[in-house]
């Protein structure tokens, strides 16, 4: 079964070729045919002369970075992107989320439709639609909005992940805050998971465990390819009965997002280290295990200052705070072990009651995923998805911050402009709200 | 490639005009040895609309070397000019020329594939560029309503020898207040201490201490006209100032920042639009010192008061916004980095203090190896808004020179009166925001959900 992405704005568009890159590149290494083919076929149809092209879309409002994306793929040689795959614009969508919602989107969404389908059409079945853009500007935010609406009705049964890049803190965009908060709240009501990076975590990645000197957008999203490949490509589950998945996005969706308020997930993986400390390093399932569940419960997404002091509440001590070195409640858990030795890694610390809210059962909450195959040139690497209260302080510093803004009405006219009202700010701001307000209380 | 417009009313608006066009030229010229860009230059130029109600400026350009560059289509001038007077430029020939004025702006659009912006240069001081300037902005609202209009004005100094300039530059603020959709205000004082300051640099003498040839923002050589004019050096800047805006829309970037984003970005309230430029660096000096040391100065110079094109003090003000472009060979880890050195010293609205909007260019103006242009948005404004409303009120007391705006047709008392009402409330906004500066303002309270 296949996935079809669609990629967004300028950094939908990067992230998606480092991730295509990556996709390719893992698939074809070495002797390992099932997983190769199940790869391939997941993410990439075979034309009559054996080339590999991305079952993807590619949108923007200005064209280029999509022209960048489609020319790097073709002297990159592995693969490549649809002739007639993408679709762009002059304009740019001036960093305002209404513009791309309201104008932008609807006067293209027959083009974009007609492309999706087209790709889609081109699978034998469909797994599901993935959609990967960023929050803070204005085409992926407010058209990747829009065009999600649109894919929600046309394909009402099927998966749609949607995968966001979110904005450095100090910011690029002044007006980041506004277009996260609409995005957010809109795609809540859209999309069946949402998966998050955000660029300040994934900078510290660069920077500490990489030792990137001068960190370009390019090593930052290798990294987010690194992670989201992790997860996407073929492995064994529960229900899959001792065959790659053919069915990815449904099960990861019913492992992780089995109730509506509950949609955020975020990623750990390790180890990650830069390319030329791999070959001198051993790792141990039980070592990597360990990092990671105390990465978990400690909320810390790399594994450098992991805080070790940091336990599982006892029963009664449940406490629901914002503030302090809290413990870290998971609603649910993917695990997903990639390498040697895997069936021998021993899982039980993910299944511990403790770590989890106390109104779903620890065999529901927890999930399993295992491949053989060594993925990315890690000899063992294991990546945990969470729906977890791990997004809950980045979430709310956003809201805080767009809701002081609004506090004063600034900008807010340069939305009204182009169709949304003062309404609809306060319709997400609730929403979002709410969703603060589920997380918290999560124990 | 998204094109612009540009619009340069008056005299002062057309020398500047001119001087943009002349380093356009230069700068495209000096980038086109590496063979890019080279339809961006024709259709450049056809996008421009030069009016003048005297001829002697345009005159000069049709005989100088740029008359190859523009045709009769995109010229408009009368003879008699407008005498100073504000109403003459709006009002009389405002209507007199409206159909030819439209006629000449809709060519110039539709020679566009993607039309970004407007933008218009003019003097607030005189009669042309002041009142037949602010006519032409408010026909480009009601004829184009969705393309962005900015404005780069020209302010008079307070020794300025047009007596009447406070009249007309009140009359022609309100017009900026209500239809500009950003402004760039420019004091010619300003321009004229920069140039003392390079002049002064060049001919220092010191050992090391020498500037580069050709490399300062006030040198036109290597243009296409020749030997330099008289406020040449001072126009060399505002023009430079237009060519680091738009050099987003015409060369390649990491971080590219469209006009489109600057209005975005910059203006939180729609009145509360004026920008205040500053250009760094001013010159380069002849000999190549440590490189980053020159490149965090640069940051650093961006905020000085010396280097504002108006008499401000940002430092000392309070930001709503700020806007940074960089031009050669730098990286985003540099803008981080002098970000949040600088920060902590510029205080910002309450709601904003992140409120930077960067951007990443990757080719430099000719002569430098990087640059930097910020855009203030920063209640400093406001004193160079209240001397003008003075100079204003100590002319209007006596009713000095009234009559000659009133005996113009469609010019009536009210008009002055409305106009020092909108520049009156317009600094009251600016004194509110100050007021809250330095204290410390609380969260809003959040919005609470039921459990």
């Amino acid at each position: 079964m296949s996935i079809v992405t669609v990629q967004l704005g300028q950094c939908g568009n990067q992230v998606g070729h480092e991730l295509f890159d990556l996709l390719c590149s893992d698939a074809q290494q070495g002797q390992r045919k099932l997983y190769s083919t199940a790869s391939c076929e997941r993410f990439f149809h075979q034309t009559a002369h054996g080339e590999l092209v991305a079952r993807a879309v590619l949108v923007d409002m200005e064209p280029k970075v999509i022209n960048q994306s489609i020319s790097r793929a073709v002297k990159g040689g592995r693969w490549r992107y649809g002739e007639s795959s993408h679709f762009s614009q002059k304009q740019g969508s001036g960093n305002n989320w209404a513009n791309g919602y309201c104008v932008h989107g609807p006067r293209h969404r027959d083009v974009v439709e007609e492309l999706v389908r087209r790709e889609v059409e081109r699978c034998d079945r469909l797994a599901g639609l993935m959609a990967m853009m960023s929050v803070a500007g204005g085409t992926g935010s407010g058209v990747g909005t829009y065009v999600t609406q649109c894919l929600r009705d046309i394909y009402p049964k099927s998966f749609i992940l949607n995968h966001l890049t979110w904005p450095y803190g100090t910011g690029e965009v002044i007006v980041q805050n506004y277009n996260s908060v609409l995005t957010l709240a809109h795609l809540y009501q859209l999309s069946d998971a949402i998966l998050v990076h955000e660029n300040d975590t994934v900078h510290r990645i660069c920077s500490q465990l990489l030792n990137i000197k001068h960190i370009s957008f390019s090593d930052v999203n290798r990294v987010i390819a690194h992670q989201l490949g992790s997860i996407m490509q073929p492995a064994l589950t529960a229900d899959s009965h001792g065959v790659y998945s053919r069915n990815p996005l449904g099960e990861l969706v019913s492992a992780l997002t089995c109730h509506p308020e509950y949609k955020l997930l975020s990623v750990c993986t390790i180890p990650q280290m830069s390319s030329s400390s791999i070959a001198y390093s051993a790792f141990s399932w039980p070592g990597l295990l360990k990092h990671l569940r105390q990465m978990l419960i400690s909320n810390t997404k790399m594994e450098e200052g992991i805080d070790w002091q940091v336990r599982p509440p006892a029963g009664s001590e449940r406490t629901r705070s914002l503030t302090g070195p809290s413990f870290n409640t998971s609603l649910a858990n993917l695990l997903i072990l990639r390498g040697k030795d895997v069936y021998s890694a021993e899982t039980g610390g993910f299944e511990d009651p403790a770590l989890y809210t106390s109104w779903l059962p620890s065999e529901e909450a927890f999930n399993l995923w295992k491949s053989p195959v060594p993925f990315n040139k890690y000899e063992k690497s294991a990546t945990l998805v969470s729906n977890s209260q791990a997004l809950l302080r980045p979430l709310d510093n956003m809201v805080g911050k767009a809701w002081n803004m609004f506090a004063s009405r600034a900008y807010i006219h340069q939305y009204i402009k182009f169709g949304i009202s003062e309404e609809d700010f306060l319709d997400s701001f609730t929403s979002l709200e709410q969703v603060i307000s589920s997380y918290s209380q999560l124990c | 490639m998204t094109q612009s417009v540009v619009v340069q009313v008056g005299q002062c608006g057309n020398q500047v005009g001119c001087r943009f066009w002349d380093l356009a030229l230069r700068e495209h010229a000096h980038v086109n040895k590496k063979g890019l860009y080279d339809e961006a230059l024709s259709s450049f130029f056809r996008n421009a609309v030069l009016v003048d109600m005297e001829e002697g400026v345009v005159n000069e350009i049709l005989q100088g070397p740029l008359r190859e560059v523009f045709d009769s289509t995109q010229l408009l001038t009368d003879v008699s000019g407008s005498g100073n007077n504000w109403a003459v430029g709006h009002m009389t020939y405002g209507s007199a020329y409206r159909e030819q004025i439209v006629d000449k702006l809709r060519k110039a659009v539709e020679h566009c594939d993607c039309l970004q912006c407007f933008f218009l240069i003019h003097s607030m001081g005189g009669g042309t560029g002041s009142g037949l300037g602010t006519r032409v902005l408010s026909l480009l609202e009601e004829e184009f309503p969705e393309v962005c209009r900015i404005v780069t004005s020209i302010y008079p100094s307070a020794e300025d020898d047009v007596i009447t300039s406070p009249y007309n530059s009140v009359l022609a603020m309100r017009e900026l207040t209500e239809h500009a959709d950003c402004v760039l205000p420019i004091e010619n004082q300003s321009l004229v201490d920069i140039v003392d300051k390079i002049k002064r640099m060049s001919h220092s003498g010191k050992p090391g201490l020498v500037i580069k040839r050709d490399s300062t923002i006030i040198s036109g050589q290597g243009g296409l006209s020749g030997a330099e004019k008289p406020f040449d050096a001072m126009n060399n800047i505002v023009a430079n100032l237009l060519l680091n805006i738009t050099s987003s829309a015409r060369f390649e970037g990491s971080l590219n920042m469209d006009l489109n984003e600057i209005a975005m970005n910059l203006v939180p309230f729609p009145r509360l639009h004026y920008l205040v430029p500053s250009l760094t660096p001013l010159y380069t000096l002849a000999d190549v010192s440590v490189p980053t040391r020159r490149l965090d100065q640069m940051f650093s110079d961006a905020f000085s008061k010396d280097h504002q094109l108006i008499r401000a003090d940002p430092k000392h003000s309070l930001y709503l916004a700020c806007a940074l472009m960089v031009r050669g060979n730098a990286q985003v880890s540099d803008l981080r980095r002098n970000i949040e050195r600088l920060k902590p010293s510029l205080p910002f609205v309450s709601w904003n203090q992140e409120g930077w909007k960067t951007g990443l260019c990757s080719v430099p103006p000719v002569g430098h190896s990087h640059s930097l242009l910020a855009l203030a948005n920063n209640t400093c404004v406001k004193p160079t808004f209240m001397e003008l409303r003075d100079r204003f009120t100590k002319l209007y007391r006596k009713k000095a020179h009234l009559h000659h705006y009133l005996q113009v047709e469609g010019m009536e008392q009210s008009f002055f009166s409305e106009a020092t009402n909108s520049l009156s409330s317009l600094i009251e906004e600016y004194h509110h925001l100050d007021a809250t500066k330095g204290r410390l303002m609380p969260d809003a309270p959040r919005l609470s959900i039921a459990r």
